[in-house]
């Protein structure tokens, strides 16, 4: 059996390295997606004071360092049971909204694209952001780095840093929005609109468009039937604040919801002695190990699994967007995996629209931003959507506020058996007997772990996950099924 | 000629990382000065693209993150050899960084927690995850994680430190700047930040400093104008570089002092103690300690970040 290693892969948030085994006939065996970090956050926050917490877990992840500042923010005052002053929470909704589309904005012009701008095949020395600045020209480059760079700057005013905020605090936020601030990102919303509309625009023109392309998105090489996990409003749209978190088997049919406590009632995790990196499943379908279809414990949380999960967009434009995009692809749910990378820009263009919504606000600079909680701490759950799925923060503390313990599952880690699935799926169908294993190829078994945006920071927050693929597609009985499901 | 550079990260978040793209236009201005030939989050080169380069071949490394496990050690010592200048970006390759925290406890705790102890994992056979491990009849490796977080140059000679969690990106360009027209301070200077303290640059109103009374972030609403330290709240201000730009004084909460020591000071921390010891009031020996009492956590507070290159290092255990 031969060996083939792509270490470290690349293009994604943190480590991970890619062992293919090949056999003698040129198949491929099996393939292992294995992450080597270990940071420990869940333990080394035992003992600080309980607001000290929404700053020190944005270093989870420099990616989206704002997913963990508001879950870690939600689940202090929930530790507190205090209900924060409206202003706080539409300006945190606000501050979220500009960094979903730096985060969904970095990941597709900086990582993503291109693949598909250049080709997979490109030379790896120009597959990269400054090759695609070089591809489309500066006037196109230029304004993807200026909207980038607002949506940072948005960030910045709201809440005073865009990497690694500190300004959500049990009760509120520690800064009002000025008068001056407001009425600049007024004027920075319109370009931000005007930015996601073009970034869907451009997916139209330079993949749907391409029936090479096309084919890679519809075909099955890229392919997955699991559940779908997102974040619901009151009117099933998608939220990334607040809301329930709703669960859809593979057919769409909600199988629950569930509210910031009840966690731990409806998702469980699986430890392998192989793995340094948990995998989460459907607790009372029971761990069954690496299966997809009808029936199987997984589910994703992404993009597209939130789309999938939700009723639709809870603003008119990105509703239309959505419309069009499960008109395309036929319909809901949608198990292309590669359809993460078009939902990802239905998502910024939400996130544009809600963001002018809120800085619409007559009450965005009201200065009553927090209240200081008079009530005994105790235990408190935070859920929000990070821009790579559902993410939970869960602190117990003493009666003085002092951590006691942590428990975090995380974007990513939700998705950890659906993409150990993805890689090997890929290798099996890319690299066949007699072929070429060329760079090439490679990369594009490497887009089939990109296209989750994984975040292998966020997700080794507490150790360093190796995650070999033992993927047996097996049925409940555990016997081999050959899942090819269409 | 066209400068040859490459920008790693080890223990760390990917922070220091979006700080670089955070330059935004003049990362176009650096890629014309430099060739970057390794930067995992947005380029394909590999390891043995790196392992295949002359040893000196490229002019700059930046390394940022901390050292964790031997997969980082490795990369450190192979940036090293393949490097004319290898630069620590931020305060995890600087000072150990705000993961150096996990210096408070074992591996085997950390192990114990996530696996065993996690409220939301089933686990009944208590399963633990292995350095080696063979799956379907085939060896899969992992790096050897360490008990001890280190800094960069606990482990390799550092020619430059660009402090920071995450750097301020127009410090990066700037000390980029500086090593492309080889103006530089001598070997083993911080670069990209100032040389005063934080509080030199602190917009705040600084009047008399007397503490009578320790408060926590959660007690008070503190007022918008005047020095946070002043107002009883612990700001390590007085024994941090300037250079982030004041970012977490004006969003409201005192400094935790990521741009780490000042020049010529070795232990951030110890020095912050110091630093109160002449600020707190009291009248006996007793009334100072009953101050010193509202400090919760000491360790923490103080070494924040710069626990891995404190005079402890980590706790013994």
């Amino acid at each position: 059996m031969k060996r083939v290693d792509i270490d470290p892969i690349t293009r994604l948030e943190g480590h991970g390295k890619i062992s293919i085994f090949i056999n003698d006939d040129g198949s491929v065996e099996n393939a292992y997606l294995q992450i080597p970090e270990l940071r420990g956050f869940e333990k080394f926050v035992e003992g600080l004071p309980v607001e000290e917490i929404p700053r020190i877990m944005p270093r989870i992840c420099g990616v989206c360092p704002a997913a963990h500042h508001m879950a870690a923010g939600k689940a202090v005052d929930n530790v507190y049971g205090v209900d924060i002053p409206p202003v706080a929470k539409k300006l945190r909704e606000l501050f979220y909204m500009a960094h979903f589309i730096h985060s969904h904005a970095a990941h597709f012009y900086a990582l993503a694209a291109p693949d598909f701008v250049l080709g997979p095949d490109a030379p790896k020395a120009q597959r990269n952001v400054l090759g695609l600045i070089a591809k489309v020209g500066i006037e196109l480059g230029g304004e993807v780095i200026k909207q980038r760079a607002v949506s940072q700057d948005i960030q910045r005013m709201v809440g005073g840093r865009a990497t690694h905020p500190v300004w959500c605090i049990p009760g509120g936020v520690t800064r009002a929005l000025s008068a001056e601030h407001a009425a600049e990102i007024r004027e920075l919303a319109a370009g931000q609109l005007a930015f996601a509309e073009l970034s869907l625009k451009l997916f139209d023109d330079l993949v749907l468009s391409n029936p090479q392309y096309l084919e890679l998105i519809m075909g099955d090489v890229f392919e997955q039937v699991t559940n779908y996990m997102g974040l619901v409003d009151e009117n099933g749209k998608v939220n990334f604040y607040h809301g329930r978190v709703r669960v859809v088997d593979t057919e769409g049919k909600e199988l629950f919801s569930y509210s910031e406590p009840e966690y731990r009632d409806y998702i469980a995790e699986h430890v392998e002695p192989w793995s340094y990196l948990k995998f989460p499943y459907i607790k009372e379908r029971g761990w069954q190990g690496f299966v997809e279809g009808s029936g199987t414990p997984l589910y994703q949380a992404n993009p597209l699994p939130r789309l999938n999960a939700a009723d639709g967009m809870a603003t008119p434009k990105a509703q239309a967007a959505y419309e069009k995009m499960f008109e395309t692809v036929g319909g809901k749910p949608c198990h292309k995996l590669m359809v993460n990378h078009w939902a990802r820009l239905v998502e910024m263009l939400y996130a544009a629209e809600r963001l002018a919504e809120l800085i619409g606000d007559e009450e965005i600079t009201d200065p009553n931003v927090r209240v200081i909680p008079s009530t005994t701490p105790k235990e408190g759950v935070g859920i929000v959507e990070a821009p790579r799925g559902t993410l939970t923060h869960h602190y117990w503390t003493d009666e003085n506020g002092i951590v006691t313990k942590a428990n975090l599952v995380v974007g990513t880690t939700n998705n950890n058996a659906s993409i150990n699935m993805a890689v090997k799926k890929a290798a099996q169908k890319l690299i066949k007997p007699g072929g070429e294993v060329s760079e090439g190829l490679l990369n594009m078994v490497e887009m089939a772990f990109r296209l989750f945006d994984p975040c292998f920071s966020c997700a080794t927050h507490s150790l360093p996950g190796q995650m070999p693929l033992t993927v047996e597609i097996l049925d409940r009985e555990g016997v081999v099924l050959n899942v090819v499901s269409r | 000629m066209k400068l040859k550079g490459a920008i790693y990260w080890g223990a760390g978040c990917g922070g220091c990382d979006v700080a670089v793209l955070d330059t935004h236009e003049k990362l176009l201005a650096v890629a014309e000065k430099m060739d970057l030939l390794f930067w995992p989050i947005a380029m394909d080169f590999k390891y043995d693209d790196v392992r295949a380069l002359a040893d000196g071949e490229l002019d700059l490394a930046l390394y940022n993150g901390a050292v964790r496990n031997s997969e980082n050690e490795e990369i450190a010592r192979l940036l090293r050899r393949k490097s004319k200048t290898l630069v620590a970006l931020g305060a995890c390759a600087h000072i150990g960084g705000l993961i150096a925290m996990a210096n408070c406890h074992t591996k085997d705790a950390i192990m114990a927690r996530v696996y065993r102890e996690s409220e939301s994992t089933l686990n009944p056979e208590g399963t633990l995850p292995l350095e080696k491990s063979v799956v379907d009849g085939v060896q899969l490796e992992l790096p050897r994680l360490y008990n001890t977080v280190k800094t960069l140059d606990q482990v390799v000679e550092v020619d430059y430190y660009i402090p920071g969690c995450p750097p301020v990106s127009e410090q990066i360009f700037n000390a980029l700047t500086a090593v492309f027209s080889g103006e530089l301070p001598p070997q083993g200077s911080v670069i990209g930040a100032g040389t005063r303290t934080l509080c030199d640059e602190c917009p705040r109103i600084k009047e008399e400093k007397a503490i009578d009374a320790i408060k926590r972030t959660i007690e008070v609403i503190p007022d918008t104008e005047k020095c946070l330290l002043e107002q009883g709240l612990i700001c390590l201000g007085p024994v941090t570089r300037e250079g982030c730009g004041s970012r977490c004084i004006n969003s409201g909460v005192p400094c935790r002092g990521c741009y780490g020591p000042l020049e010529g000071v070795h232990d951030q921390g110890i020095r912050m103690v110091g630093a109160l010891a002449s600020v707190i009031e009291g009248k006996d020996e007793q009334d100072i300690d009953k101050v010193l009492d509202g400090i919760v956590d000491p360790l923490r507070t103080f070494h924040r970040f710069s626990l891995a290159a404190s005079i402890l290092r980590r706790k013994r255990i």
